[in-house]
């Protein structure tokens, strides 16, 4: 929608703009969180990771695209042909679809024009992402299934389970957030954590009481993005490759991008409903003022993929049965206990 | 006009998969036709401001309930279905059957038809709006269907649990 | 601006298709989703009324078809695994033996 003193073709010039850029950004931060995966795992093994292509192994992500984009792209036999193309688009797309409605920053003015640093924001903005995750559960029991080999189908099954399972607890965990912000636009709720206590304490919502649900997205998050300690969809060590086994080149690339660009997404949601998204402290000419609330944003995403990698170098694999108990009988009861404290306290204080 | 548009394109969207429901013989094709269904009605939804509804739909019904049907019949691992006799008796009579039904039920609400539209996003249906009926107007019904959910999930667990 | 009878014949016609599924379907999955599609059809009638009438109760009454629904699937699902592993079939002709 169009809105403000924007005309119809600006609006659409600067989301095109816009989608351009989040695209590239998100898909290079892609590409160099598996570089930083590699190197900080490598340090914490006591390895040095990629270091022969490039300073550092910087260009390291782009040889292993070439890679994957020159393999053979092996289509095995018997597979359900139709199921086993589109799973690795859907999971793909679905977790590049998630990425339009994080707002990176507050509105810039360029050239008298107010532009919202998102690509658009509705006020359901939150209920579209969930909805769009939920979705994208689809891509990996698809591809589980259509691939005909036990170990996919194995790798499916545990990843439809683990992420219905693990959806109800990260639901019930942005329900004390939300009941703060009374809102789900995510814009909304960044905006309800603007202001600090006291000078120096922000208003950031882990602060206003929510680090219980804060702990619980956290958990819930993992188990979502398939990673360690929760990745039983893909456990190598008895499952080859879980849901993608069967999976080459290209077509495992996309699955790949997947699952990092949710991490990506994960990481930005977890600063946005708990860390303040961008706020912090600006000062200086304009141009500061613009990208002073990216660079603080980019900081918080930077965090949590570190400590992603952190957790993937330090815990080892559940097992599933320990999983599934963990979500059902600990996370789950944790946030209803966490809704119920939030709702009562915010109804006492009103 | 738009708002015509954007109804016809998901409509035939969500009447294709419907049929393509009843086509396919694989269960599984069947299931994420009904995923299309179901997600073509959540933008209808939309287009009638029902926003929070729209995205309960996809969360609930497609992210949900859908796995669940996708799991078991991955679990199950079920084939294509078979035919029967009465398979085919019922194909015979139900058919054309059906699509009398359906023509005779368009044709007498296009002839009823009074003139009354249906305003686009006039009745915005926000969250908020659902969460005031829901837990001061429809609060009993409210609590009656929680427990009716904590009798399904008994249920379940009592169903499907291996008998030792 | 759409005339609601559009949104009722569709939902007419989506219900018909859920009628028919339900009738010609041999697998027990196939058939529940057909009740599913059935369940979707009224849905779309209760918020085509509920914006024609500018009554949200319409639509809190999809949230509870919902919630019927989510717990319908529950339950009717428990019941075919249960069938399945006892009759190893989902045809619905071949479950017809009150004993094994």
């Amino acid at each position: 929608m169009p809105t403000g003193n924007l005309s119809v073709t600006t609006f659409v010039i600067a989301s095109i703009i816009k989608i351009a850029i989040v695209l590239w950004v998100l898909l290079t931060a892609v590409a160099y969180t598996v570089w930083l995966e590699r190197k900080v795992v490598g340090h914490i093994q006591n390895r040095w990771g990629p270091t022969r292509v490039g300073p550092f192994g910087l260009l390291q992500p782009l040889a292993d695209g070439l890679k994957f984009i020159f393999k053979e792209d092996l289509t095995p036999p018997y597979v359900h042909k139709f199921l086993y193309i589109l799973a690795p688009m859907l999971a793909l797309s679905m977790s590049l679809i998630a990425i339009c409605l994080i707002p990176f920053g507050n509105s810039v003015n360029i050239a008298g024009m107010n532009i919202p640093l998102q690509i658009t924001d509705t006020n359901i903005a939150l209920l579209i992402i969930l909805g769009i995750t939920s979705i994208a559960v689809y891509g990996v029991a698809l591809a589980g299934w259509s691939s005909n080999s036990k170990y996919s189908l194995l790798g499916g099954l545990r990843a439809s389970a683990q992420m219905i399972s693990y959806e109800v607890a990260l639901g019930l965990s942005l329900v004390g957030v939300l009941i703060l912000c009374g809102t789900f636009s995510l814009h909304g709720i960044v905006e309800a954590q603007t202001g600090t206590w006291f000078g120096f304490i922000p208003k950031w919502n882990i602060f206003k009481g929510q680090f219980i649900a804060f702990f619980i997205y956290i958990m819930a998050a993992y188990a979502e993005t398939n990673r360690i300690p929760f990745d039983l969809p893909e456990a190598e060590t008895e499952l080859v490759a879980g849901y993608h086994t069967e999976y080459s080149s290209m077509k495992f690339a996309m699955f790949f991008m997947a699952e990092y660009s949710n991490m990506v997404t994960v990481a930005c949601l977890a600063s946005i409903l708990f860390l303040g998204g961008w706020t912090g402290p600006v000062f200086g000419p304009p141009i500061l003022h613009a990208l002073l609330p990216i660079f603080w944003f980019a900081l918080r995403v930077l965090f949590f993929i570190f400590v992603y990698i952190w957790v993937r170098g330090t815990l080892p694999r559940f097992r599933y049965d320990q999983l599934m108990s963990f979500a059902w009988k600990f996370l789950l009861p944790l946030a209803i206990a966490n809704v119920m404290i939030t709702a009562l306290v915010v109804a006492l204080r009103s | 006009m738009l708002h015509l548009a954007l109804f016809l394109i998901f409509g035939v969207i969500a009447v294709v998969g419907a049929i393509n429901l009843i086509a396919q013989t694989h269960p599984i094709n069947s299931a994420l036709s009904l995923v299309v269904v179901m997600g073509s009605l959540a933008a209808e939804y939309l287009l009638l401001g029902a926003e929070f509804l729209g995205a309960i739909q996809v969360i609930v019904y497609a992210g949900a309930i859908m796995v669940l049907f996708v799991f078991t019949i991955m679990l199950l691992n079920a084939g294509a279905e078979e035919q029967t006799r009465g398979s085919k008796v019922a194909i015979i009579i139900g058919i054309p059957g059906m699509v009398i039904g359906s023509v005779a039920v368009a044709w007498a609400l296009i002839r009823a038809h009074t003139g009354a539209e249906v305003p686009v996003g006039s009745l915005y249906g926000s969250a908020q709006g659902i969460g005031h009926l829901l837990f001061r107007d429809f609060l009993l019904p409210f609590e009656i269907t929680s427990v009716l959910i904590l009798i399904a999930i008994m249920g379940a667990v009592v169903l499907a649990r291996r008998e030792s | 601006m759409v005339p609601i009878s559009y949104y009722l014949v569709l939902s007419a016609i989506l219900f018909a298709c859920g009628v028919l599924g339900f009738l010609i379907k041999r697998n027990v999955i196939t058939i529940f989703m057909s009740i599913e599609l059935m369940l979707n059809a009224v849905n779309l009638s209760f918020v085509a009324f509920a914006s024609y009438w500018q009554a949200l109760s319409g639509q809190v009454f999809v949230f509870f078809v919902m919630v019927v629904a989510a717990a319908e699937a529950a339950v009717g699902l428990a019941i075919i695994i249960a069938v399945f592993r006892t009759r190893q079939t989902l045809n619905p002709d071949r479950v017809n033996l009150l004993k094994l």
